[in-house]
């Protein structure tokens, strides 16, 4: 490659540039250091100025005492706010909790409720408290009981986790039972236990229609995952307690009538025929 | 169209409300209810789920055959499936996970609760 070469020309000519641009690049740091040596000589001129004279540093120090004071005011000030801000916020928290759980409350009432009334055929209407029972309240040993008016005795129509035929009889106003319907109020037993031992009852809801007794739902037994009584479950025996025994009272009223109706129709049908 | 469709597969119409409500609180979704396991596997079989909610204590095909059934279908078995049920034993749990179920609730339900596993398997299967 001879200096006249093209190539070779080129190569000088793009190392010459990289020359340029290094000596233009120190230019520049030396202007930058020139600029900030004056500064640093403008700031420490400052510095002694103030340091000769008394009165200035004094203005200096009550300055920065005053401006240290007002951050110090403001700090305490928003410390305060952020405070405040998370206690608000812990407050919302706690409440959303709250309206959720009242919000799966009511979910939880107003489906009992709904599947209560939403039949007229007893049967339908005594498996809906079945599955009440087992699903929302978490009963695995239980019987649902219905009053016989004219014995006063209670039989047990529909049940889970035993016969039916073990569930035992019950004397309306005899026995802890008796007493509890009479009572036409829940009653809880000591600790809710696991077994079903149909001797001793966990809880008893009483059914009445407008004081008057319909039945009862009597719990032996709550599922193995069940340990305890809710609010909820209060507020589900106090509801069942009512809507179980009207929708029970209206689906007997219905088919009552709707045999009497049957009969009366034969009866026409029998005159006119 | 819904961006997500849940099957509810349950027998008691008490406990498949409740689940409705529970769930219709997610935003954009479509809830299919099925009240056995057969009901469930014709439904499954037929259109497209993001999830299933499959109770064990069922009539004509119980919950735990179901799950079976779904994870031995190629098409099926990636769907994430939680069991809602009364039964609390341990043993009860590891047999329904072991069968590929990926969470397993008790009843009585929080709702909150459903919804929360329901959210993070949505989310873990997108």
């Amino acid at each position: 490659m001879s200096s006249h070469d093209p190539k070779f020309l080129a190569r000088a000519e793009e190392l010459l540039g990289i020359f340029r641009k290094g000596a233009e690049f120190s230019r520049e740091l030396l202007r930058e250091n020139e600029r900030l040596r004056a500064k640093l000589a403008a700031v420490q001129d400052r510095q002694e100025t103030a340091a000769r004279s008394p009165e200035t540093w004094e203005k200096l120090r009550v300055e920065l005492l005053a401006r240290i004071a007002t951050l110090e005011a403001e700090y305490t000030s928003v410390r305060e706010r952020l405070d405040q801000v998370e206690r608000e916020n812990n407050q919302f928290a706690q409440r959303y909790i709250e309206i959720e759980e009242e919000n799966n409350n009511l979910a939880n009432l107003y489906v009992a409720s709904y599947q209560l009334h939403s039949t007229l055929d007893p049967d339908e209407v005594l498996k809906s408290i079945v599955e009440i029972a087992i699903n929302l309240i978490g009963a695995e040993v239980f019987g649902v009981y219905l009053l016989n008016e004219e014995t006063g005795e209670l039989r047990a129509v529909a049940c889970e986790g035993a016969d039916l035929e073990s569930f035992p009889r019950i004397q309306l106003g005899q026995g802890m039972l008796g007493k509890a319907v009479a009572a036409h109020e829940a009653t809880c037993w000591d600790v809710p236990q696991r077994g079903g031992d149909l001797s001793q009852p966990v809880v008893c809801v009483p059914l009445a229609v407008h004081d008057r007794p319909v039945g009862a739902i009597v719990v032996h037994g709550l599922l193995q995952q069940k340990s305890g009584f809710t609010p909820l479950d209060h507020e589900l025996f106090n509801m069942l307690g009512r809507h179980a025994a009207t929708a029970i009272f209206a689906a007997r009223l219905y088919s009552h009538s709707a045999r009497k109706l049957n009969t009366i129709q034969g009866f026409i049908d029998l005159l006119t025929k | 169209m819904a961006k997500y469709r849940v099957l509810i597969v349950e027998d008691s119409p008490t406990m498949r409300q409740l689940l409705v409500f529970a769930l219709r609180r997610l935003r954009d979704v479509e809830i299919v209810e099925a009240q056995d396991g057969m009901d469930g596997l014709r439904k499954i079989s037929s259109d497209h789920y993001d999830i299933a909610l499959i109770d064990i204590n069922m009539p004509v095909m119980d919950g735990l055959k179901l799950i079976r059934l779904i994870r031995d279908e190629e098409s099926l078995k990636q769907i994430p499936i939680v069991v809602v049920t009364t039964e609390g034993a341990d043993e009860d749990r590891e047999r329904a996970l072991a069968l590929g179920a990926n969470e397993y609730l008790t009843k009585p339900i929080q709702a909150n609760r459903v919804l929360t596993v329901v959210k993070d398997l949505l989310k873990d299967n997108d």
